[in-house]
């Protein structure tokens, strides 16, 4: 099952590290990772999505992360009212008499067009999970030449 | 002041004493500064040897040991020591020389990432790029190495850092926001605790390195007395409780008595104490102690439902905690037919063993118990003679047991007894080693040599890397593959480094060997040749549930 969880920690070198390495010493690979300063300069925020067929290694990790040092709080989003996000930036093959399908297109979800460039546009689009495959899924009627996400970010309701 | 000066300030605020230790390229402005100072600073010949030694004064005597290296070789030959440190949850700050910070990721000469090597194997480290950070560093890396479950925590310091200049600032106090140990344990859970003690019929407290840790002997013998329980313990709680006491059952688990492990399965309520459910422990897990319940206390959350499923889980210092219980129940219980039976499993299956032609290990150990009153402190090797120490000298006192529980390190006995005869003067060190064991540190007979570090080594000498090869007679047809070995004269071997060495090969020699041992004035190596396929009984095979020992059976 896959797994949300915040960890608030010290914004310090090297704090990226040892939290990786709880999952990376379990053979776990964290599916996504999204980290960045709060509002409070020295304490950043990291969303962490992973994988976990055991429960209770996912306990272990989290009890370790608690263990940490440098980490302040941690939070399981799994059996948590939450909303969580994702940005992402696609670009897809777009000759210039598509663009009105396109637009029509993007009009459905979050998504909008924010540059289109000889027969390639570039697309931003913010949504959780679903939407977000969804987008993808009707992007498939054009080429997908790159895609980047940003991983989850979640927060508590 | 220089970041060399302000670190030797820190250490000496801290009540340092002794250091052990190796210089080299990067920690020379540090090892300049303290050529003025007082620190009685030990010349290992290996820094693996310093960071055992570190670890073995912090056993003997509740202090952080500290250790100092050089940088890339020195800092990798500590990794060992304080992964050791680490499992067995062992006070101690390690002090590395790094390359200078503008080198930092050229793969400078002797340059090794060490925050990230020893990343797994610490509570916590850090790399000093600031000297202006240097003093609350220290400050805070004997703090969390002592404090909440304690740890190795290690200070990697580059060598411009040492020569920097600033003002010192000494931190009165020490206040990291995100690491707030649990002290006390919730009242609540006291509570049901105490009602789940008073409803058993056949407790038993399962006692391990925390109430050595905690300093909680005195609180855990009140317990066991006031509520008839008896009491098992792991390797790491050897001398928290007496082992000559009537309710004393001994080590449980792999090679534990038969009737600790009977009672084991048998109780219907286990108190833990500062243990964390170990596989040398608990054996097959799913048939661990089908009956009983279990109250787990420990300082560690994460130690907590790891292993085995709790019913009442206590976070905090076992001392408190036991003094908290204490406060709760006043009555004493009657547990007389239960104890009864502990009693009818003690007698009908000993600890035992046949004297033969050929000295038994066991006759040696319990000889050195005899000569020593069970008060030296005993450090092991790892294998057959730790074990054998384990169940045959009869530790009365904490602190007084010093082995590598945990990772199992080969070569951590002889520098732990170097560190412990340090931190204790007033004690007789016995190391009782392999003839394995010993050749994996050996070189720290100089130190010993030239510090007049007068512990006292017994080699229980069989020629074979004696637990593996007794693994390959159970288990792999008795194909010694690889363990058996071709040894040194230990005798000419201590003499050559001016310590004394005595060989014993006859039953009537052990004892005199020791008292010889003891009343020489200098580092002992006795060479005893022991029967060299005796084996390690009561044995669990790994896999089985505890109950079902081989071996030693009466």
């Amino acid at each position: 099952m896959r797994h949300t969880i915040s960890v608030l920690v010290e914004n310090k070198f090297g704090v990226l590290a040892r939290v990786a390495g709880l999952f990376s010493a379990r053979g776990y690979n964290i599916a996504s990772l999204s980290v960045s300063e709060t509002l409070d300069p020295s304490i950043s925020y990291m969303t962490i999505v992973v994988e976990v067929k055991d429960e209770k290694i996912l306990e272990q990790i989290k009890k370790q992360l608690n263990k940490l040092i440098d980490v302040v709080t941690v939070t399981d989003f799994t059996k948590k009212e939450h909303v969580d996000r994702e940005l992402i930036l696609v670009k897809v093959g777009c000759a210039a008499k598509e663009k009105a399908k396109l637009e029509g297109l993007l009009h459905k979800y979050v998504a909008k067009l924010i540059q289109h460039k000889t027969n390639t546009a570039i697309i931003e689009a913010v949504g959780d999970q679903e939407q977000v495959k969804q987008l993808l899924e009707g992007l498939k009627e054009f080429e997908i030449k790159e895609l980047v996400r940003s991983g989850r970010m979640a927060i508590t309701q | 002041m220089t970041g060399a000066e302000i670190i030797l300030e820190c250490l000496k605020r801290e009540g340092v004493q002794v250091m052990f230790g190796y210089p080299g390229g990067q920690v020379l402005p540090l090892f300049d500064k303290l050529y003025d100072t007082d620190f009685k600073f030990i010349l290992v010949r290996h820094e693996q040897g310093a960071a055992h030694a570190a670890d073995g004064y912090a056993r003997a005597t509740g202090k952080v040991g500290v250790c100092v290296a050089t940088s890339g070789p020195g800092a990798t030959n500590l990794i060992t020591g304080l992964a050791n440190a680490y499992m067995d949850s062992i006070p101690m700050v390690a002090i590395t020389g790094q390359v200078k910070t503008s080198l930092i990721g050229n793969d400078a000469f002797q340059e090794a990432d060490v925050t990230g090597i020893t990343r797994p194997v610490t509570k916590h480290n850090y790399l000093v790029k600031d000297v202006k950070d240097l003093a609350r560093i220290t400050r805070e890396a004997f703090y969390i190495a002592s404090t909440g479950r304690p740890g190795p925590v290690l200070i990697d310091l580059p060598s411009d850092v040492q020569l920097q200049e600033t003002e010192f600032i000494w931190p009165e106090e020490v206040n990291i926001r995100s690491y707030k140990p649990t002290y006390f344990g919730h009242p609540g859970q006291i509570k049901k605790a105490a009602r789940l003690i008073r409803q058993a019929k056949k407790p038993l407290i399962y006692a391990g390195g925390g109430i050595i840790t905690a300093g909680a002997h005195h609180e855990l013998k009140e317990l066991a007395e006031r509520i008839q329980a008896p009491v098992t313990w792991t390797l790491m709680g050897i001398g928290g409780f007496p082992a000559t006491h009537k309710l004393a059952l001994g080590m449980l688990g792999m090679h534990g008595t038969v009737y600790a492990n009977y009672a084991t399965m048998d109780s219907d309520l286990i108190i833990a104490v500062g243990a964390r459910f170990d596989d040398r422990v608990t054996g097959r897990i799913d048939a661990f102690a089908p009956g009983a319940k279990v109250i787990h206390i420990d300082i560690d959350p994460s130690s907590i439902s790891k292993n085995v499923k709790v019913d009442i889980p206590i976070v905090g210092d076992a001392k408190n905690i036991l003094g908290q219980l204490l406060e709760e129940i006043k009555g004493a219980s009657d547990t007389s037919d239960w104890l009864r039976i502990v009693e009818a499993w003690k007698k009908k299956h000993p600890l035992t063993y046949k004297n033969g032609d050929k000295i038994k290990p066991q006759f040696v150990i319990e000889q050195i118990d005899a000569v020593t009153g069970g008060t030296a402190i005993i450090t092991t090797e790892v294998g057959q003679n730790q074990m054998w120490a384990a169940q045959w000298y009869k530790y009365t006192q904490p602190r007084t047991f010093i082995s590598s529980g945990g990772l199992g390190t080969m070569g951590f006995g002889f520098p732990a007894a170097m560190g412990a005869k340090l931190g204790r003067p007033d004690k007789i060190v016995f190391d009782i080693a392999g003839d394995g064991s010993i050749q994996m540190n050996i070189q720290e007979l100089a130190t010993c040599v030239c510090n007049n570090i007068q512990v006292k080594v017994a080699i229980l000498n069989n020629g074979y890397l004696g637990m593996v090869r007794q693994w390959q007679e159970l288990f792999y047809k008795k194909r010694y593959s690889q363990t058996c070995l071709h040894n040194p004269d230990f005798v000419k071997l201590a003499e050559a480094y001016g310590a004394v060495g005595i060989r014993v090969t006859r039953n009537e020699e052990v004892r005199p060997a020791i008292e010889r041992a003891i009343s020489t004035e200098n580092t002992v190596f006795i060479d005893f040749q022991i029967e060299p396929e005796e084996n390690v009984f009561p044995m669990v095979p790994a896999g089985e549930a505890i109950n079902k020992l081989i071996g030693g059976l009466a």
